[in-house]
Parts: C-alpha cells; structure tokens; sequence
C-alpha cells in the first residue's frame, strides 16, 4: 500500500467511512434485521407454525431436492467447462466462455418462458417427444431443477476459471511425464488445487439455487403443495395475507442464503494461510 | 464472492501455461459439453427469438411498441441507468473504504455486501417491505410507487459495482501514487488523473452488469411495486403477464428485446476486457 | 550543501530502519548509498523524498527545513524501481504530468517534453503507451518525468534493479552520462557494489541502519574504514587473523618469512583466472610440519591469480604453498 504520509485528509476518510456505512445499513442491514425481529416477534410461534404449515413443509422438501441437483449438475458441467476453457483450444471457444456469462444477465422470467417454449409437452421442440417418452418436465420437478440449473450455472464455472488459469498448467504436464494418464491427473493433481474454488462456486450455487423465483414460477405453474417450492410458498403466504408465515418462510431462506455466504467469507482467508 | 473476476479472466488467461488441442476422448467431452449448454440455455433461447417472430414482423412490433410495454420498458430502463449511475458512485466509494479503510467491524461490511446477491429476490422484497413499506417503523412507505423499483434495484445490484472494482483497487501499485506525490499532485489530483482512470474499466465492467440485473429483475419488485400496469409495471412482471394469458409469442417479443439488451451487455464486457488487457 | 541529515531514526514496529544517521550531501554530485537489503537505504532515500517521515531528527534540501514538507512540496524528482509508469496516459503526458500539476502554459509544457524525450532518446515514442516500451525504455521516460520539473534533487531507488545485466550497465553508463550533462544533485539507492563504484562521485556505505562509511570509490575500495565495508565492496579472504584481497596474495613454492604454509585443497580455472583454495597448516617455526590443520580448525584461504602465473609456480591440488599478503595490499 502507499506510504502512510499518502492518505486523504482525515474528514474526507471519516466522511467517506460514514457513507458507506449508512448507505449499506439504510438498504441492507436495517431492513434484514426486521425482518428476523418480525419472525421472532410472538417468540418461535411464527417459525413453528410455518414449519407445521404442509404448504411449507412440502415447500421445503422441494427446494431442497431442487437446488441440490441443480448444484451437482452444475458442478459436474461447471468444472468440466472450466477445464476446457481454461486448458484447450478449440474453434469457438471466446464465443463459448461469454455465453456461459449469459444465464447473469437474462430475467428469469424470460429463462422460465425459454424452458417452457422448449419442453413443454404439447409444442416443445423438446417437449413433445420428451412427452411421447413419458416425462414431464414442465409443471414438473424436472423442469424445476432445469430451471434452477440454467441461473446458476456461471457460478461454479466463474469460481474455478481464474484459479485454474492462474495456477497454470506446469504441474499436470509433470504428473504426465511421471506417467499418469488423464484420469489420475485430474483426480490426484488437478481436482486437490482448485478444491476451494469448486468449494466456493458449489456454494455459491447453492445460495443462488435456494432462492431462485421468476424462473421455477414460470416453468413450475407454482401449483400449491405440487410444485411450489420455498421462494413460491413466501409468494402465495404474503399474498394469501398469512404474513407470519411468509416471514417466517423468508427468514430461513435467508438465514440459509447467509450462512452460505458467510462460509465463503470464513474459508477464503484460511485458504491462503 | 468474486461475482466479477471477469475482466481479470481473459489477462490471467493469456498468462496460462499450455493451451493443448482436442484428443478424441476430450472433444467428445467437448461435444457433450456442449450438447448440455445447448440444450439447456442455447436452444430454448433462440426458440425464444424465433417464438417471438413466429406471428411475423409486424406483429413483432406492434406487441413491443403497444402502450403498456413501452410504458414498462420505459420505466424497466430508467430505473435501471439511475441504479447504475448511483452504484457506480456509491460502489466506488464502498469498494475504496473495504481496501484503503481500516475500522472495526469493516469485515462485517464486507459479509453485509453479498447478502443482496445470494438473498432469494423475493425475500428481498419482503425484506424491503418491512423497512419501506405500509409498515413502515420510520413512516416511509414506497410500495406500489415508481420509487419502490428504484428502491429493490439499488438492493438487488448493490455488490455488483463494488465487487468488481475492490480486486483492482487491491492491486493498484503504491509507487504510482508517490510518483504523483512527488511529482506535486495533492491526493485528490492523484485520484482524478491517477487512480479514478485505472478503476473506468473495473466500474465499467460493474456497471454492464449492474443495469443487465437492473432490467431483468423480477422477484423484488412483485410483492413490492404492485406491478400497477403502466405506472410500477417492470418488463419482466409484462412477460410473466403475457405468459398467464396465454400468449407465447407476445412474451417471448418482450423477452426477445431483454434478450437483446443482455447480449449487447456481454459484449460490451467482454470489449472492455479486451482493452484492459491491451493496456497490461 | 545540497541536503543536509541530522540524528535521524526511523522504526517499523520493533524493526529499527534507521539509527541516529546524520549525513551531507554536496550539490551537484552523484551519490550513492549502498549496501545490502534491508539495510536502510531505502527508508533513508524515502526520507529524503518525503515518503516515509522519520522519527527523530531533521532533514533539509538547499538550506530549508524539509523534516515536515509532504512530498509535494519538495520539489524532488523520484525514480522508482518499477518504473511507476502512468499506464493509461502516453509517453509524452507522463513526462508532462509534473508540469501539468504546475500549470504551465501548453506550449511551455510541450517545449520542455520534446526537450527532455530528447535527452532520454525517446523522441520516436513519445505517443505509445508504457507497456509498449522495454524496462529500460520505460526507467528513461521516468527519468524524465522526474526531470521535467527540474528538481532541485533527483533521488533513485534501486532504479536498475528491475533489469536484466545488459540493460542494467548500459543505464549505468548512461545515468553517468546524464548527471555530466544536467548537474542535478542525484542520489541513488544501490545494492550493488560494482554499479555504486563505477558511477558514483561518492558513496555512503548504509549497514544495519548505520552508516559504516562516506567516501569516493577509491577511498571506499583503498582505505575501508571496517571489515564490513572492505567485504562489502570486494572480494575478501582471511590470511593470518587479518582480511585481505584474494588478487592481493603472494603465492610462493618455498618457504619464507612470515608466510603461512598451506596445501592446495581446490584449483579452479576461470577465464583468465586461477582459484586455490589454500588450507593452512599448523607449522612450528617455518618448517612444514606435516600435519595439516583439522577441518574444525580449519580458516581456508582463497587466492586468486592469473593463469599463467599458476602455470609457472606449477600449482595443483595437493601442491605445498606460502601466502603472503603482498607489501601494497589493503587489509584490515
């Protein structure tokens, strides 16, 4: 860092601190922590009965297993695509690594009408032999963790790339010339150092595919106790006037999106100890 | 969280030791790979476009130039540049106190930043709601107003300016700076023509991706703004609407403009990456 | 006196950089402070830049109190190791930027750049970027900029450091070349010896946050005030309790008075030079005893000299020698 005698004038560091800090409390703190006031308001009734309501349980369940295939899925692809992008050359590739950046900047609801133009059973380029082969995917959970899969799917990738580019490939050739075939060197070599970044990425994911709405609204059909998972349940409970349970419903999707986030935080300074 | 080690990517990746070319079994992978993302992003998109020019042109345009879509663009893209422009302001500033400030509690800022990335977006407006809304304990109630998508934008882009321009603000040389001090610049001349120049990319890059979630967003403004059709209404809650009425090809016009607008976003990240690596 | 030090101390934590170092430097002159990393240098060149405040003690440029000044106001032109290039402005605004801040009219500024990209040979460059120039390249333009305002002192930092040898001794010889032409008092921060002894009208030997010793190159290499400043500045070796030069040895195949009897342990040829490395023997009045010293006891000796004159004592391993240091040597 620059030399001490280089730092701004101590009203403009203390005015700039002050900023920032009211800034982010006035939009971010202050309003999450009423939020848990509120669901903690009358005690843990509101948790419990939003914990008992079917509506939510059922919800629940099915984020969970929503969000956790989405995740693999988009480790297993995320990982796989990293390597490529990062280690090989092919025709196309500049073109691929700023499309796997697209699934940031499309609206959900636009993700969801994409799914839905493509597998739905009637006129789907996908849909309809999908459908002739007995699977539904929209209004369905497939559909669900197609969706979920497709927002989350940079993260993983955005994570590992750098890591993997910045290590290099010279350890890998070794473990080549030492005579390991692909397959072990990516197990024994390449998988150990980009452990963390495939760590961060898969939670990451893992927060994005919890909270994921617009896109599982439109693809699911938000069909109550079917197909609605915990963001939909949060939905339909606000606007069904069951305000305690939203609120409820809402903290432990965010208590879990934060916990997701302040592992990362905790695990990346140990990293590089 | 590294939302944004885009612009440092394409540099790192130049660096990288050895590009190999495909052996049989990897371009397989390669194909498979490919195949997935196609299927998944790729082809459901263009069935998007091509859905939206299936009733032909004209209809194309007559459903994006009708009164309530132009209506919700117009808001969508409003709010959305006065977003990035406060972002732009507020992230810089946010990014320079995490890197050159020291305080306590100042990690807890740093947590406290990423919690509107990974907060499902309707919890944030339920979340927003409860400081800014009929229930308001400081008497301040946005919903249903214009001001309420204004509100859930700068919640829901928060981290994206900030996040980009903290690694290159980490990384600027100190020597630099006192080679300005010592050529005479007072510290705000060294931040105008010194520093504030090495950071246009990393903002800009932050800003790119700042509106691109500015126009697409959709969970917090539901509950929040009351999607009142040509006042609070946001193009992505128009497509939803299209959608429960029945009309693909409507949805997918409106969708198809966003899908446009996201494109143009990527490229003009992946230009900006371009230059900055040039500059070394 | 161009800057005059007094009594300065600087500490980092518990690290003491500097102690109770008090210094003149002449007006227009071209000195060096050297010595090894770490030894303080840097913090005291810094110092005198107005980059890092020193805790005690007073520095003044040109007969005015300096000690509080920011570096703005020192009117000191700074080159750093790394070039600190500006990379997003051109050759021609870098060398600019100083007279910019100074609020010189266009044309002045202009004048002064193509001036000054005239001296350092970047004429041709002056509408690229940095990083489209070489190190070196890049270090002249940092010249440069530092010159543009003329300073009242120029200050270096280790500013060859970042370069490979070839580049590295041709800035030397012509950072020389330019302080004949511009006279501007320089000061450079060097751990290199034979850089400090080849340009330098002076040299300021900086130990341990101590100055060991101030003097011309001759007087540093002829007359080293301590043993650290002779081993500093050349190759030494021990012979009989005292350090002497390896060239400075006599080498005979005979006994002699005074001489220390040894055996050819190690002989190394290279280019026109001839190493030994003699171990001395424990030898009872000038007579060779027969017993060579136990490696604990060990003080080897290396000796160099020309080829030749190896080939015509007829040395090799395990050849008995006398060494003695010769009558015009330096030791200490």
């Amino acid at each position: 860092m620059a030399s001490a005698r280089l730092r701004e004038p101590t009203p403009v560091r203390w005015g700039l601190r002050l900023l920032a800090v009211v800034y982010v409390f006035l939009l971010v703190l202050w309003p999450v922590s009423l939020v848990v006031k509120y669901t903690f308001a009358d005690g843990l009734t509101a948790l419990s009965t939003a914990l008992t309501d079917p509506d939510v349980t059922h919800a629940l369940r099915l984020t969970a297993v929503v969000a956790l295939s989405a995740v693999v899925i988009n480790l297993v692809f995320g990982v796989w695509i990293s390597i490529l992008l990062v280690r090989y050359e092919f025709p196309g590739k500049r073109a691929l690594s700023a499309l796997v950046d697209l699934p940031l900047s499309v609206s959900p609801v636009v993700v969801g009408l994409a799914l839905v133009l493509a597998y739905n059973p009637r006129t789907g380029l996908f849909g309809t032999h999908l459908d002739a082969a007995g699977i539904q995917v929209i209004f369905a959970t497939p559909g669900m963790v197609l969706a979920t899969a497709f927002v989350a799917l940079p993260l993983v990738i955005r994570e590992v790339v750098p890591v993997l580019a910045e290590i290099g490939d010279e350890q890998e050739q070794a473990s080549r010339s030492l005579g390991a075939n692909a397959v072990q060197t990516f197990r024994r070599i390449t998988l150990p150092s980009i452990k963390w970044a495939v760590v961060y990425g898969v939670v990451l994911s893992l927060a994005r595919s919890l909270g994921e709405f617009g896109a599982v609204k439109v693809v699911s059909g938000n069909i109550v106790r079917q197909t609605q998972t915990a963001t939909l349940v949060v939905e339909s409970k606000y606007q069904g006037f069951d305000q305690d349970t939203a609120y409820a419903t809402a903290f432990l999707l965010a208590a879990a999106s934060v916990i997701c986030i302040v592992v990362v935080s905790l695990l990346r300074p140990k990293e590089q100890s | 969280m590294t939302t944004t080690t885009v612009p440092a990517r394409t540099a790192r990746r130049r660096r990288a030791g050895g590009a190999g070319s495909l052996s049989g079994p990897t371009a397989l992978g390669l194909g498979v790979a490919v195949l997935w993302f196609s299927l998944l992003v790729l082809v459901p998109l263009g069935l998007v476009v091509t859905t939206a020019l299936s009733d032909g042109l004209a209809d194309f345009w007559e459903t994006i130039t009708s009164p309530q879509t132009l209506s919700a663009v117009e808001l969508t893209v409003v709010q959305a540049v006065l977003v990035t422009l406060l972002n732009v302001v507020m992230g810089t500033v946010i990014a320079w106190v995490l890197v050159r400030d020291r305080f306590p509690g100042k990690a807890v800022l740093d947590v406290v930043i990423d919690i509107p990335f990974a907060l499902p977006t309707i919890v944030a407006g339920l979340v927003l709601l409860a400081l800014y809304g009929p229930q308001s304990p400081i008497g301040v109630n946005v919903a249903n107003t214009r001001a309420s998508v204004f509100l859930a934008l700068a919640f829901v882009t928060l981290p994206f300016v900030v996040r980009t321009v903290q690694p290159v603000l980490e990384e600027l040389e100190a020597d630099v700076e006192e080679a300005a001090a010592s050529l005479g610049a007072g510290r705000l001349t060294t931040f105008r023509r010194i520093i504030l120049p090495s950071l246009v990319p990393s903002i800009a890059a932050g800003a790119a991706l700042s509106f691109a979630r500015g126009i697409s967003e959709y969970g917090s403004l539901v509950l929040l703004s009351g999607n009142l059709p040509n006042r609070t209404e946001v193009v992505s809650v128009r497509v939803l609407t299209y959608i429960e009425n029945g009309d693909p090809a409507s949805a997918a016009a409106a969708a198809t403009l966003m899908l446009v607008v996201a494109l143009a976003v990527i490229v003009a990240l992946d230009v900006i990456q371009r230059r900055v690596a040039r500059r070394g | 006196m161009s800057i005059q030090i007094n009594g300065v101390t600087k500490l980092f934590g518990d690290f003491v950089a500097l102690q109770d170092v008090s210094l003149d430097i002449p007006t227009g002159q071209l000195t060096a402070l050297l010595g090894p990393s770490g030894g303080g240098k840097s913090t005291l060149l810094r110092i005198i830049a107005g980059l890092e405040s020193a805790d005690s003690g007073t520095v003044s440029i040109e007969g005015n109190e300096a000690t509080h000044l920011p570096p703005q106001k020192r009117n000191v032109g700074f080159v750093f190791q790394h070039y600190a290039a500006f990379k997003h402005m051109s050759v021609a605004k870098n060398v600019a930027f100083g007279l910019e801040i100074r609020k010189r009219s266009k044309a002045d500024t202009k004048r002064r750049v193509d001036e000054l990209l005239e001296l350092v040979h970047l004429s041709q460059f002056s509408h690229r970027l940095p990083s489209q120039l070489s190190g070196g390249q890049r270090q002249r333009m940092a010249l440069a900029r530092a010159l543009a305002v003329e300073p009242t002192v120029l200050l270096l930092d280790e500013p060859f450091g970042a370069l490979d040898a070839k580049v590295r001794k041709e800035l030397r010889d012509w950072l020389r070349r330019l302080h004949d032409e511009v006279h501007v008092t320089t000061v450079f921060v060097t751990h290199d010896q034979e850089e400090a002894l080849e340009v330098a009208d002076e040299i300021v030997v900086i130990n341990d946050g101590r100055i060991e010793q101030v003097g011309s190159p001759d007087q540093l290499y002829d007359e080293p005030a301590n043993d650290f400043v002779m081993s500093f500045l050349g190759p030494v070796t021990h012979l009989d309790g005292r350090l002497v030069r390896p060239h400075d040895i006599d080498v005979f195949t005979s006994d002699r008075a005074g001489a220390v009897a040894g055996e050819v342990v190690r002989l190394l040829r290279v280019g026109f030079e001839t190493r030994l490395t003699v171990r001395p023997v424990s030898s009872i009045g000038g007579a060779y005893a027969g017993e060579v010293a136990a490696p604990g006891e060990e003080d080897e000796v290396t000796v160099v000299l020309t080829r030749s004159h190896a080939r015509e004592l007829a040395l090799d391993v395990g050849s008995k020698v006398w060494l003695s240091p010769n009558p015009g040597a330096t030791t200490v």
